[in-house]
């Protein structure tokens, strides 16, 4: 990509007083104009790491850079960047108007260019109108809307938002999500957004960034990161995955066959190197698994077991499926016709066959 | 028939009792009276009846040898805005606004320390500020006259690093008073600062920093205004005893520090004057009354 870059982390370390390690040696080049999420379970440095693009934090190692330039022991306040809160943070004793107004007026914006601007931003999050109303006066979803409004009247590069999303109901939290990806898009501005929550960040990010533990584990755009998982754990954060465990029994070019612990061979495509005998896992989404019963016509797949449970929840049937004595896989399948009748639901104890379209299993080694 | 008699007693106090508790139970005004009463009555005697009497008496003239004449007059009062007195009531405000000032300018800052420091040494620096009540008042007036005296440790340690030659006035000025008063009424500023910047959400500071407030800022426009109850109820807490004040300005002024409640005293006890004692006492009480409503006042306009 050829985009400029607006906020760069090279190599960036935090290690808190108390010797925690919340991030480990971090690096992240975040382009103009991008929807960036930073994807991950709670405890594993993503708001750390937004805090110190931000500035409220400060690297014990390495270098936040934002627009090209280092920014050290640069304070928050003369950084252009601009932050949303998890709890939004607004100021209780002001008045919508007052605190959209707030950055403005810290910057010395004359008076009738603010009353402009703040109605612009209100206008933005569809918030004309309660320029006179204290927060506490509004919902959650209206708070989180003066938040933004807050932020993106200063026309910050960078907008920073720390699960701004977190405190409302899944209803509103799916309204927001596409709410903020048009706002997005019609500002321009670059978003960093960090959430736990995989599939707000799948529905919005232009790219992800998963973390845990301090590390980032891998950076893709959501297709990247849902098809093509680096790791064993970014394939169970981010949706549903069953693993199979094996070794690499025999590599030829670009497939590779893998001994099940339970004993049956898959041939799997490979995308990187392998040794043979290597311990693996071979990752298979629930949705991509067929599910035949066994006597069906063209029912030859690669794996053989028994229903053990089904499990319906309108748009798809689970079924669980013991595959050996040791491993069940769950197989989701699309409820694309009237089963009223029940007469395409496998019933429990039905002995199936799986199968998949070849690229649909990935062999992850840790 | 025998029997019904029998019981009859013991059923009627239970019914007696039955009918109290279910009165209670439903009756709202009935419980507020319960709960407030012992309460009530309290100040009933010893508050409400005692200052209408003070009240009358200030309505009273003076009667030879110090009696209380009983006939009406407005002349007490009137008498008050003698500037002899005014001034004494100007000493006295001033003196107690001084106090108020540097209290909130030394306790504020000291609130914020404590409010902020790691949790497990919280109580511990509270009860430091609360050392001082473990003494009597008296004595630690005292010590502080022994500190500030001609030949007392400053003046002495002064002298002996050659700063001043020769000891400095400091015992029996407005300057003593003064010091005496805040050191006596600071930590009735710091507790109530401290509660409301403990309650305060300091994501709040991280907000403004973020939206380009300096440290200043953050403070003038954020912190002070949310903290604003608790500066106001430290500087009511500290100014009305302050205003009021007797045994400092009696100790460290030395009778060359006047303030209200020397006056008071000394019409009670050394003029035996009580109609005019009285009539002060009530000027003290409203000028208390206005400062307190003019605090709330300011509270109600800047709170929401």
């Amino acid at each position: 990509m050829d985009r400029p870059i607006d906020v760069e982390l090279v190599d960036v370390t935090k290690v808190f007083d108390n010797g925690v390690v919340a991030v480990d040696r971090v690096s992240l080049q975040i382009y103009q104009g991008e929807f960036f999420s930073l994807l991950g379970p709670s405890g594993c440095g993503k708001t750390t790491t937004l805090r110190m693009i931000a500035g409220f934090e400060h690297p014990t190692s390495g270098e936040v850079r934002i627009e090209g330039r280092p920014m050290g022991q640069t304070p928050p306040f003369r950084r252009n960047v601009n932050t949303v809160f998890q709890n939004y943070a607004l100021f209780p004793h002001m008045t919508v108007f007052e605190n959209v107004a707030f950055g403005l007026k810290m910057k010395r914006v004359p008076r009738d260019e603010i009353a402009h601007r703040v109605r612009e931003a209100l206008q933005l999050v569809r918030l004309s109108g309660f320029e006179e109303r204290y927060p506490r006066q509004l919902s959650g979803g209206q708070q989180q809307r003066v938040a933004l409004a807050r932020a993106l009247v200063n026309r910050p590069r960078v907008l920073l938002l720390d699960e701004p999303l977190g405190a409302l109901d899944l209803k509103l939290r799916k309204e927001m999500q596409l709410e903020l990806k048009h706002l997005q898009m019609t500002v321009g501005i670059t978003f960093i957004y960090v959430t736990h929550d995989q599939e707000e960040a799948l529905t919005m990010s232009d790219r992800i960034a998963v973390m845990n533990a301090g590390r980032v584990l891998q950076v893709g755009s959501p297709v990247e990161i849902y098809e093509r998982p680096a790791s064993r754990f970014v394939a169970d954060f981010i949706g549903e995955t069953n693993f199979l465990v094996g070794q690499v029994d025999e590599i030829d070019g670009e497939t590779a066959t893998v001994l099940l612990s339970g004993g049956r061979r898959l041939r799997v495509p490979i995308d990187r190197p392998l040794a043979a005998r290597s311990e693996v896992t071979v990752a298979v989404r629930p949705e991509k698994m067929r599910i035949l019963p066994v006597e069906a016509p063209g029912a030859n797949g690669v794996l053989t077991g028994r229903v053990e449970e089904v499990i319906y929840i309108g748009t798809d049937t689970f079924y669980v499926v013991r595959i050996d004595d040791a491993t069940t896989v769950r197989v989701r399948s699309q409820n694309d016709r009237n089963r009223l009748d029940s007469e395409q639901q496998l019933p429990v104890g039905t002995a199936v066959s799986l199968s998949w379209a070849p690229d649909a299993a990935r062999v992850l080694v840790d | 028939m025998a029997i019904v008699e029998q019981v009859r007693p013991s059923e009627r106090g239970a019914g007696w009792l039955q009918r109290l508790s279910d009165a209670v139970r439903q009756r709202e005004s009935l419980r507020a009276l319960l709960l407030a009463g012992p309460g009530g009555l309290w100040l009933l005697v010893f508050f409400l009846l005692p200052i209408t009497i003070v009240f009358a008496y200030s309505f009273a003239r003076r009667g030879p040898y110090g009696a209380v004449d009983w006939s009406f007059t407005l002349e007490n009062y009137v008498r008050f805005f003698d500037w002899l007195y005014i001034r004494v009531f100007l000493v006295s405000v001033w003196l107690a606004l001084l106090t108020t000032v540097i209290c909130l300018v030394i306790g504020y800052p000291f609130a914020f320390v404590i409010a902020r420091s790691p949790r497990r040494w919280r109580n511990a620096l509270l009860v430091l500020v609360l050392v001082p009540f473990w003494t009597n008042f008296l004595v630690r007036t005292y010590a502080i006259m022994l500190l500030l005296r001609a030949d007392g440790l400053i003046n002495n340690a002064l002298q002996w690093l050659g700063i001043i030659e020769r000891p400095l006035t400091m015992l029996f000025t407005p300057f003593a008073v003064v010091l005496g008063l805040v050191y006596g009424y600071l930590p009735f500023m710091i507790l109530p600062i401290y509660a409301s910047i403990e309650k305060f959400d300091f994501t709040l500071v991280e907000a403004a920093q973020d939206l380009g407030a300096n440290t200043w800022h953050v403070f003038w426009n954020v912190l002070l205004p949310l903290t604003l109850p608790g500066v106001l109820a430290g500087s009511i807490l500290v100014f009305i005893p302050s205003v009021g004040a007797f045994v400092t300005p009696d100790l460290l002024g030395g009778g060359k520090v006047v303030m209200i409640a020397n006056l008071i005293n000394q019409q009670f006890l050394t003029v035996r004057h009580w109609p005019f004692g009285s009539a002060i006492s009530f000027v003290l009480m409203a000028i208390v009354l206005a400062a307190t409503m003019l605090y709330f006042r300011l509270g109600e306009t800047r709170r929401i």
